[in-house]
């Protein structure tokens, strides 16, 4: 492990906690823009952990240690997911401790501890949001595995920093099996950080929410955890939609000017997803909850094909 | 830049069989008119770069040809027709649409595994190409068999000739150009008669679902 491992080690995570509230405000200023609303402020995400962090957290009767451990498990899985993948360097120490596998299950453990406490303090709507969470989560963890191995079949590799390096820094060449991958993510994505088609983030209207049933009971800093867990989230999925589909910029290891481009390279790649997103989810209607299934299957589906893909014109 | 050239094909060929796939999961039949409209754009990229590629000029005739008839003029056609006729929804498939989906998943393994040996022989640039022709053929012929309305059927039916032109474009590196001419008329003169057919169902049974041909005589 070298120095320079460490320090863009060190970097990747500050980065990460750094700049995941500033990507859902940036996110929801161009969402307020596209729907002729007036935007507020980018730093508005900040503000608001601030405010929760200095509130009192107030604990249902009947909460049981579960209900208190759950904010603290779901930051760590988010943050150590966004400590492992290749964001602007792929020399990453911590990165042999969780391959692309590996990932699915840390975001699979976030899921299922934050259902079960959703479903512990015995409300109607925590259980009706968890049920719908693990939903949503079933389908959509396959077709992330399946999109992730789409990657990997191409590289030879499921570590993630293998996976980027052959992108990155081999000879460019074009994928068409990605193309169908891409698609894939895209739609799991959507429906991962309960954006429009799947669920709306803003919306408190009981019969529609999944992300915000879950996290009805919780307040002050354990909301606020969870807050800055959902966009360390959305933070952990851009990046890896950038290192997988379009890689160019980050930095190899040993190589310290490349470790400062890439920062730059990163956050105007960030801003247009950001933009992009915001587009999908003005230009869509949230879909009916029985339709999801539908969706996620043919997001897992779209991904099989890339791997059949890869099958056919990868030999020829 | 020839470098590339395979490469930008095989994406193209993705391409489509991706928007095969989409018109399948379509339930909407605007949506579907324009799927199949990008499905023939993506269909005449290729055309034009495997002609770049081999150097053939009446590859980019047969991409024009392409251009004018689907990407244009039976769209604008189609469109016309479901604004006259007032259907914008086909809602009723015979099986139900992730059942079709799962079966589609088959159907591409199955044309996969049958082009694999073949691709492996030919020295064609874009040999790989066949498997996916093959399915997207396969993918419309299921798409007319499960779709109950008749405007699905008909887009069905042009999307299969999408993926037979692009079979024989990437594997013989084009036709000769009278039968390329011969298959474009057939499929214009296809697309009117179907379409004068739709006014008539239309006109005999107030609805568009081809169920009611089925019957012989009236009770």
């Amino acid at each position: 492990m070298s120095l320079l491992g460490l320090v863009s080690q060190l970097m990747a995570i500050v980065m990460a906690l750094l700049l995941a509230p500033l990507l859902s405000g940036w996110v929801n200023q161009w969402r307020a823009r596209l729907q002729n609303k007036s935007a507020p402020g980018l730093l508005q995400p900040y503000r608001v952990l601030h405010k929760l962090f200095n509130k009192e957290s107030v604990l249902a009767e009947h909460a049981s240690t579960l209900f208190r451990m759950t904010p603290y498990i779901v930051f760590g899985c988010m943050l150590l997911a966004s400590a492992i993948i290749p964001t602007l360097s792929t020399d990453l120490p911590l990165s042999p401790a969780a391959d692309a596998i590996a990932l699915v299950g840390l975001f699979a453990l976030a899921r299922v501890f934050i259902s079960l406490a959703a479903m512990d303090v015995g409300t109607a709507f925590g259980t009706l949001g968890a049920r719908r969470e693990m939903l949503v989560g079933f389908l959509a963890e396959p077709a992330l595995l399946m999109v992730l191995f789409c990657a990997s079949m191409i590289s030879r590799s499921t570590s993630l920093t293998t996976i980027v390096e052959t992108l990155a820094h081999r000879e460019l060449a074009i994928y068409p099996s990605l193309l169908v991958a891409g698609v894939a993510f895209t739609m799991v994505s959507l429906a991962e950080n309960a954006r429009v088609p799947v669920d709306n983030p803003e919306t408190h209207l009981e019969l529609t929410m999944i992300h915000e049933a879950l996290i009805l009971e919780y307040s002050g800093r354990h909301l606020a955890l969870l807050e800055w867990a959902a966009s360390l989230k959305l933070f952990a999925y851009s990046c890896i939609g950038l290192a997988l589909f379009f890689p160019w910029g980050v930095a190899e290891a040993n190589a310290p000017l490349a470790l400062l481009l890439a920062l730059p390279v990163l956050v105007i790649k960030l801003a247009i997803g950001g933009i992009v997103l915001a587009f999908i989810e003005t230009a869509n209607a949230k879909m009916r909850i029985f339709r999801v299934p539908e969706f996620l299957a043919t997001a897992f589906l779209l991904a099989v094909i890339g791997l059949l893909v890869n099958i056919l014109l990868g030999t020829a | 830049m020839i470098k590339f050239v395979p490469q930008l094909i095989n994406l193209f060929a993705t391409l489509i069989l991706m928007l095969s796939f989409a018109m399948i999961s379509q339930r909407r039949i605007v949506s579907l008119i324009n799927l199949f409209m990008l499905q023939g754009a993506a269909l005449v990229a290729a055309s034009i770069l495997l002609g770049y590629a081999t150097h053939q000029p009446d590859l980019y005739v047969s991409a024009g040809l392409t251009l004018v008839l689907k990407v244009i003029l039976i769209p604008w056609l189609l469109h016309r027709v479901i604004r006259q006729l007032n259907v914008r929804w086909d809602v009723e498939t015979l099986i139900n649409i992730p059942t079709t989906m799962l079966v589609g998943i088959g159907l591409v393994i199955f044309s996969f595994s049958l082009a694999l040996p073949i691709s492996r022989l030919s020295s064609s640039m874009a040999g790989g190409s066949l498997g996916i022709a093959l399915a997207c053929v396969l993918l419309s012929f299921m798409m007319m068999i499960t779709r109950s309305k008749a405007v699905p059927q008909v887009i069905g039916f042009l999307s299969m000739e999408n993926g037979l032109i692009f079979a024989a474009t990437t594997v013989t590196s084009g036709m000769p150009m009278i039968v390329e001419f011969g298959i474009a008329l057939d499929v214009l003169v296809g697309v009117l008669i179907l379409g004068v057919f739709m006014f008539q169902i239309r006109e005999k049974f107030d609805s568009l679902d081809i169920h009611n041909l089925e019957k012989l005589k009236e009770d």
